[in-house]
């Protein structure tokens, strides 16, 4: 793991904003901003997988659509492979869609139903106009046979397939152009659950066989977990922290995430009143992010919350202790077995 | 014994289509107590919400085929008549659907529908029913509920909504409260407040509670007893505790097999199930799970040609399956447990 972050990061994000204006009338007057996603600092390392996990509304699909630079940013800047790409154009941006490729939840609305297999997984070479070696069909066919599909299916329209595998169309046109970057959004959560280790373990081998390097964006902190490197956990347009798998989810410092992960159910019967009772019961809403709370944005929600979490910001830092890129912005961080809100708080087996 | 609260006997729900019988429910039972929760877990097309739909009488007669026995405190609804099972709905059993944007009414108030309902099955004037709606929001936490009711369902946020459509649901307190996926478009951490809150509800009311889901953290959480249905069936029907601990039917171990835990380490490689789940159409011969078992080969064909009873593993345990109870044992213990355990 710390191998991996040595040297230039595939992609970094410094201060990245996404502000999208509320206008009013037919003079389309700007009234207020929705703050989706308002200064986030990351970075992706070749070979890793970054989760990025929050509850709708957090910012992480904005994120996404982001660093893929499907939208623009309204401030802050993306640099991939050492490049500012956070303004380039349409025109500039295209070569480098060959790089980055995006997997998208849901596997019905993102296939074209009017476009055969071997059409939508050939787009890409169409599209960038690349040359393969033995015509764009065999190529496709290599491709539909690495997702776990049949070749011969190079005809059938997407309506012909399975969720799972229309699912694997999506990631076969993905990998089409050999991406270094991966963002997948929410891949797993439009598919029966026995789909979904399917398409889990398949991202897996691709990427060791690949050499691939993946953000994958999702809700379930347990698939999240069990894919990724390193985790960022999101609330309300900000990184709230940020750490190696293992740091994160043994010794979670954000009150927040300690919350989102005691209400994660567990399968298990037998824990069910042990559970309850560690659970951390959030109440409420997330706030809204067109007027998000002053200072800490957790805070409105946060049993540990005082003053100065409503004047003061507090910074993405590596707190002492913590091992190094385990970052928190929190004022009052959670200690290993405290005691929250009356109810002590297990770390989960490591 | 006196007989139970509700008692499914071979229920079967199939569909005439074009393209053939869609044999979504084919020959289900279970019964269940009040004060009892039944957890139902199944993937897509497994037959769980048609066989809630089901309980609630709400199959046209002129499209669906329905056989069999639901018996709802002595009351058949399969054969009672459309305005008897009308009466019951809503008084007796009422339900909570997955998305409560789609189930309500955007028209009208939360408060107007919520009075409705109440006033369909008690002879009260509005006021009365009214308050009765402060009172129900007021119950399942909607902060202030008086100003709240006059709100129409898209102000509310996604758990209030649910919130609220508990509270309809329960407004005229029924006596079985059938939730098909009540916390699946929310975020976890409403989840929990609602698993909560309906766990606290059902206390109160002592109703009995079917919740369906493909969560087996939910079922866990909340169900005495557990059904796992396959292509329509039940394949494995115990309790919580014996189905979680020592499940017998190789479906129920692909299922566990594939879910990421987050109270246990990180295993390297997830167990999936392969394949894809059965066509209702053309639900494979003999056992529906068998093209995609691992372990066919094992019951030396009949896997292919027979269909398997739902016979006793022991205590109470149902299971459909062609291996016997030790085999099946034996699998678990030695092959399953520890593979799921390897990571812990």
């Amino acid at each position: 793991m710390s191998d991996i972050r040595t040297g230039e990061p595939l992609l970094s994000a410094k201060g990245l904003e996404k502000h999208f204006p509320i206008t009013k009338g037919i003079l389309k007057r700007k009234i207020g901003a929705v703050k989706a996603v308002d200064g986030i600092d990351f970075e992706v390392f070749k070979g890793e997988t970054l989760g990025l996990v929050g509850e709708s509304g957090c910012g992480k699909s904005t994120t996404g659509r982001l660093i893929t630079r499907l939208i623009e940013p309204t401030g802050g800047s993306i640099q991939f492979e050492g490049h500012d790409i956070s303004h380039l154009s349409q025109g500039k941006l295209r070569p480098l869609r060959r790089d980055m490729q995006m997997i998208f939840q849901d596997p019905f609305s993102s296939l074209n139903p009017r476009h055969t297999v071997g059409s939508i997984v050939g787009a890409p070479f169409r599209i960038q106009g690349i040359k393969t070696e033995n015509g764009v069909k065999r190529a496709v066919q290599d491709l539909l046979k690495l997702v776990g599909l049949n070749p011969e299916h190079y005809n059938r329209y997407p309506h012909e397939f399975s969720g799972g595998q229309r699912q694997r169309i999506g990631i076969a046109r993905t990998l089409a152009l050999k991406p270094k970057l991966i963002i997948a959004d929410e891949p797993v959560s439009a598919l029966d659950v026995s789909i979904q280790a399917q398409v889990v373990n398949l991202l897996e081998d691709l990427q060791e066989e690949l050499g691939l390097t993946y953000v994958v964006i999702a809700h379930d902190l347990s698939v999240v977990r069990h894919i990724s490197d390193r985790v960022a956990v999101m609330y309300l347009g900000k990184i709230v922290e940020i750490a190696d798998r293992e740091a994160l989810y043994a010794h979670p410092r954000h009150p927040y995430t300690v919350a989102l992960m005691s209400a994660v159910p567990v399968p298990d019967p037998r824990r069910r009143n042990l559970a309850q009772r560690e659970r951390v019961l959030l109440t409420g809403d997330v706030p809204s992010p067109i007027d998000p709370p002053s200072g800490c944005r957790f805070r409105t929600r946060c049993w540990k919350a005082q003053e100065i979490c409503a004047t003061e910001e507090p910074p993405l830092v590596e707190r002492p202790g913590d091992p190094p890129g385990h970052q928190t912005a929190c004022h009052f961080p959670v200690a290993d077995d405290e005691a929250v809100a009356g109810r002590k708080v297990k770390a989960p087996v490591a | 014994m006196a007989a139970p609260f509700l008692e499914l006997r071979d229920l079967k729900i199939h569909f005439p289509t074009d393209d053939g019988l869609v044999k979504s429910v084919d020959g289900l039972s279970f019964s269940l107590e009040r004060g009892k929760t039944l957890g139902i877990v199944g993937e897509s097309g497994s037959g769980k919400s048609v066989t809630s739909l089901g309980i609630l009488g709400l199959h046209n007669k002129r499209n669906a085929r329905v056989s069999g026995e639901i018996v709802l405190d002595g009351t058949d609804i399969v054969t009672a008549s459309p305005e008897s099972v009308r009466k019951m709905r809503g008084q007796k059993m009422a339900m909570i659907f997955q998305d409560p944007l789609s189930a309500m009414h955007p028209y009208y108030t939360v408060g107007v529908q919520i009075i409705e309902a109440y006033r369909v099955h008690n002879n009260v004037s509005k006021s009365v029913a009214r308050k009765h709606a402060i009172e129900m929001l007021n119950r399942v936490g909607i902060p202030q509920a008086a100003r709240r009711v006059d709100d129409y369902p898209h102000q509310f946020s996604g758990g209030m909504r649910q919130r609220a459509m508990i509270a309809m649901a329960l407004s005229c307190d029924p006596e079985l409260l059938i939730a098909d996926e009540p916390t699946t478009a929310l975020d976890v951490t409403v989840q929990a407040q609602i698993l909560d809150l309906m766990r606290d509800l059902q206390k109160e009311f002592n109703s009995a509670l079917i919740i369906i889901t493909h969560d087996l953290g939910v079922v866990a959480e909340l169900a005495d007893d557990v059904l796992v249905m396959y292509g329509g069936k039940g394949i494995e029907y115990g309790s919580a505790i014996t189905t979680f601990e020592g499940p017998q039917h190789p479906y129920t171990w692909g299922l566990l097999g594939s879910m990421p835990r987050l109270d246990q380490g990180v295993s390297a490689r997830l167990l999936p199930i392969s394949g894809t789940p059965p066509s209702l159409i053309n639900v494979p011969t003999g056992c529906a799970f068998h093209p995609r078992c691992a372990y066919e080969p094992l019951t030396g064909g009949r896997g292919k040609t027979e269909v398997p009873e739902l016979v006793n593993a022991g205590g109470g345990h149902l299971v459909r399956c062609h291996l016997s109870v030790s085999e099946r044992q034996r699998i678990w213990a030695e092959e399953i447990k520890p593979k799921l355990e390897a990571g812990a």
